[in-house]
């Protein structure tokens, strides 16, 4: 098995309507991460494109389509989609391409553009639902979260104040990104009186409708060695998908997490997570999400997550704690579904490279993850980064 | 990172003021898909006024909504099992969003009701009617663990489909 | 040192113009039975599972969601790749080929039928801007292709209408096919024009229909019970479907993956390499434009080929023997499939009526149909 090193990080601003084009997105962030990694597109094999549901960007097989922005044209192209998992799925695929030794570079990008959507991207989520027993009655993206959360807080008796926190965290933590619009200093009353979208959610809870693009580069030892520098490398891959029954399962706890982060630690030789990952990038489309995967991540007890976050165990400049989210996550930098995970590992790239600048946690980090989800409450994927 | 950031923002008006070049497609984008035999089974019994499970030997669960297959074991599920119509909920929302992000002024109330005679935490997504117009009469009403029953169209309304149970109310 | 990667189990189920009986969870339990029963495994040997499709194609926003009941793959690595068998096909290799996987399952079906309008679902493939304003039927596209390629090359209209009474022709001896027929040259050419120079005998009706398939690393063929049909290559290429700049005369993205196919299977001489071939055939005319990409005739030599009967079943080189998309079916993404189910047959010598004598090695290659420039090629060969 090749090891494989991440040698270069690119995105483009998250915004809600992009003036670009999902090519021109693709572009942007592919050429921003070539850059990065002193490579041009004759250095790269093959590429790995994602991007989540077709139904955004309303163009059937959309990669076909945006595979020239993304410099695919002529050389190999696979779209790993695993709805919102994809970005890490993207960089985990990316990783199997040359670990197998097919390809000694692979450029791995991920873009969604949501706002063509009319009249509004929520709606191409119905679809998400069961065609028999589901669809017909009138079915809402929202309502899977909600019912979700509802169920956790019920379970393991968490306050909505907790909750609120995870988004005062992560939107106070965007202000130092620079591709983000969203970054604020709320406070916990602002999220509690935002209003009631599904109960217990509240708008202030969940991550916006985004249009962006993200793009790393990969490489073998070989390849990478050339490059003289200090490497960043993938340690280890996981990712795992529930049953589409997803209405016969407890949702307090996501087992599919669990797998796919036990499948990642395996990988990398990691026996005792807490000790061993100094950083972490859970998914947070939704403020208990992020709190909801770090248990499954085993970085926190069933249920204590919540308890941590008041305790400051997760916040960006904690010296005992493990950071989650320094970069803002979804809540703070925005949204652009199959994009915003691989965001999230390119941040483990940049915490781990020392390129974090205002958003470089204070602690010493040597090995990160991040974990993005999918589905109806399905999938689970995870990578691990280290130095 | 220091590469210099790029992506233009718009806003909607940016559209409707025509500031920007667009172009809107709309397709028949339609569907007609095979139930099959669980399924199809299951939404013939709902115009009878049933709720249909499937039950396995290999693990014992009685499943709903039923497959001809259980993913637990792998192997053909066993024998059809007829439902209550009554359950407990797993877990509930209120909903003040429609589909396409628009405000609603009542609520709707999605639910996971777990229903009797299928196995433990066997639910299914519907819908909880009578249980009041706002946030706080709902709270007040609904709550995990509530028993709740069926309301049915009545059966010359019924079409064989999820929605000829119009909601669950509580018991 | 590279891993071999065998295909150890095949499932399938038949190919049919409407399946009514079935969901489609139910056809794929169906071949993911028969697949595991082959291979002699259970779906607990398994390591990771690889499912193709597109969402618009079965009508669902994120299809990868209802992949895992069926193949007993519940909270295992199960992913879906938006791309066609063969690319499917390399992504089960290259899991293979890292040492992390052993043995890994690749799902592919269709439920063509259950798309009312699937000319607008095509359409939707399109560029948003540019090329689907006209509003036109997305068949324009292979009409366009196929003037450039018949002009390009010589080939005739007669020879092309011969790949559609050839394929249709070998179906009756497929027991899985969906449309065989025995027709004659002249009422292909006298069916509707759909694309003119493109009629509608030359476009491949879609079918119904399940594929499951177990693959294994040579390492582990010693536990799984079916006879091994060994993967000596895949490769997989996307061109452009930007219309104003493609090449609208050559396959270049078979001549790319061909080139990597044949490079890592090491094969120099592909005209006398092969004992049989499935080639993409959504289209008459591309399977012409496919077997000269291919370097399996002359640039522009394919279609007098065609006519003097070189690729039928009983000659040289047996072009889809199994029927092909216009004899089985239109399967989208899983076409491929079907192609690859018959190689893995030949090469077993469990073909029957069709079998090629002494089959030793074939060639599956793929195109993702309109308005794409992608595809891929894989190379198959049994135990020496």
């Amino acid at each position: 098995m090749q090891k494989v090193a991440v040698l270069g990080a690119g995105m483009t601003r998250f915004v809600r309507r992009s003036l670009e084009t999902g090519r021109e997105l693709c572009w942007e962030a592919a050429s921003a991460a070539l850059e990065d990694a002193g490579l041009t597109l004759e250095d790269i094999d093959c590429v790995v494109l994602t991007s989540a549901p077709d139904a955004f960007d309303g163009v059937h097989m959309k990669t076909e389509y945006l595979l020239d922005g993304a410099g695919a044209k002529g050389k190999p192209m696979v779209r790993p989609y695993v709805g919102g998992g994809s970005g890490v799925m993207a960089a985990n695929a990316g990783w199997y391409h040359v670990a197998s030794g097919r390809f000694r570079t692979c450029l791995v990008v991920a873009e969604e553009r949501m706002s063509p959507t009319q009249p509004h991207p929520q709606g191409a989520f119905n679809a998400i639902y069961d065609q028999f027993t589901e669809r017909p009655l009138g079915v809402n993206l929202l309502w899977i979260f909600s019912l979700e959360m509802m169920r956790y807080m019920q379970v393991y008796d968490i306050p909505l104040e907790t909750i609120a926190k995870v988004a005062v965290k992560n939107k106070r933590n965007a202000l130092g990104h620079p591709a983000s619009q969203l970054g604020a200093e709320l406070t916990v009353e602002e999220v509690l009186k935002s209003e009631v979208m599904a109960y217990p959610v509240m708008r202030l809870m969940v991550s916006p409708v985004t249009d962006g693009a993200v793009a790393l580069v990969l490489a073998n030892e070989k390849f990478a060695r050339r490059k003289g520098r200090k490497h960043v490398w993938v340690e280890g891959v996981g990712w795992a998908l529930d049953t589409s029954y997803w209405t016969n399962r407890d949702l307090c706890y996501p087992e599919y997490v669990e797998k796919a982060a036990l499948a990642a630690y395996k990988m990398a030789g990691i026996t005792n997570p807490r000790e061993e990952i100094h950083v972490a990038e859970p998914y947070d489309p939704f403020a208990y999400k992020e709190l909801h995967h770090l248990e499954g991540l085993q970085l926190a007890d069933k249920g204590q997550a919540p308890r941590l976050l008041e305790q400051g165990f997760w916040d960006r400049d904690t010296t005992t704690g493990i950071p989650a989210s320094p970069s803002g996550g979804l809540l703070g930098v925005g949204n652009p579904i199959a994009a915003a995970a691989l965001m999230k590992v390119a941040e483990i790239y940049w915490q781990l490279s020392g390129k974090a600048g205002e958003r470089q946690v204070r602690r010493n980090v040597k090995r990160g993850l991040a974990q993005a989800w999918g589905d109806l409450m399905q999938v689970g994927t995870v990578i691990i980064l280290g130095v | 990172m220091d590469v210099k950031l790029r992506g233009t923002a718009l806003r909607e008006d940016d559209f409707r003021s025509g500031k920007v070049l667009a172009a809107e497609w709309r397709g028949k984008i339609d569907y007609r898909w095979d139930a099959g035999v669980a399924i199809g089974q299951f939404l013939n019994a709902l115009k009878e006024g049933r709720l249909l499970g499937r039950k396995c030997h290999g693990c014992g669960r009685t499943t709903i909504p039923p497959r001809m297959f259980c993913e637990k074991c792998f192997r053909r599920s066993d024998e059809w099992v007829v439902l209550k119509d009554t359950g407990r909920v797993n877990t509930f929302s209120v909903s003040f969003v429609n589909w396409d992000a628009s405000r609603r002024t009542t609520p709707q109330v999605p639910a996971v009701i777990e229903i009797d005679g299928a196995s433990p935490g066997m639910g299914i997504l519907h819908l909880i009617g009578d249980v009041g117009t706002t946030l706080e009469e709902v709270l007040a009403k609904v709550r995990v663990g509530l028993p709740v029953q069926a309301v049915w169209k009545p059966p010359e309304q019924r079409q064989g489909e999820i929605t000829d149970i119009l909601h669950f109310r509580p018991l | 040192m590279k891993e071999k990667v065998a295909i150890v189990g095949a499932g399938f189920t038949s190919l049919r113009p409407v399946s009514p009986e079935a969901s489609f969870r139910e056809l794929i339990f169906e071949a993911a039975v028969r697949a595991y029963e082959d291979a002699g495994l259970t779906p607990q040997d398994v390591d990771s599972f690889v499912s193709i499709g597109e969402d618009y194609q079965d009508g669902t926003c994120i299809m990868d969601e209802y992949t895992p009941d069926q193949l007993g793959a519940v909270q295992r690595p199960v992913h879906t790749i938006s791309g066609d068998g063969v690319a499917g096909l390399g992504v089960a290799w290259m899991l293979i080929q890292t040492g992390q996987f052993r043995v890994v399952v690749l799902e592919g079906h269709s439920k063509a039928s259950n798309v009312r309008h699937p000319a607008h679902v095509e359409a939707m493939a399109l560029d948003p801007s540019f090329a689907r304003v006209h509003g036109w039927h997305p068949s324009f596209v292979a009409g366009l292709e196929m003037r450039r390629y018949l002009h390009e090359t010589g080939t005739t209209e007669e020879q092309v209408a011969r790949v559609a009474v050839k394929n249709k022709y070998n179906a009756l001896k497929n027991p899985i096919a969906a449309y065989p027929a025995r027709l004659s040259a002249e009422q292909v050419l006298g069916s509707r024009p759909v694309a003119e120079p493109l009629r509608e005998l030359e476009m491949a009706p879609t079918a119904d229909g399940a594929f499951v398939f177990v693959l294994a690393a040579g390492s582990e063929l010693e536990r799984c019970q079916g006879r091994p049909v060994f993967v000596d290559s895949v490769a997989w290429i996307s061109d452009t479907c930007n219309l104003p700049t493609r090449d609208w005369s050559r396959a270049v993205y078979t001549e790319k993956a061909a080139a990597q196919a044949y490079q890592l299977a090491r094969i120099r001489e592909p005209q006398s390499a092969f004992s049989f071939a499935e080639i993409d055939d959504t289209f008459a005319y591309k399977e012409l434009q496919h077997l000269e990409a291919l370097g399996l005739a002359e640039r522009g030599a394919a279609g007098r080929r065609v006519e003097e009967g070189f690729f039928d079943a009983d000659g040289p080189l047996p072009v889809n023997v199994s029927g092909g998309a216009l004899g089985c079916g239109h399967l989208f993404e899983a076409n491929p499939l079907r192609g690859l189910l018959e190689a893995v047959l030949q090469l077993r010598g469990q073909a029957g009526p069709r079998q090629v004598p002494r089959a030793r090695r074939g060639l599956i290659c793929s195109w993702r149909s309109v308005p794409t420039a992608t595809g891929g090629v894989a190379v198959l060969s049994r135990r020496k």
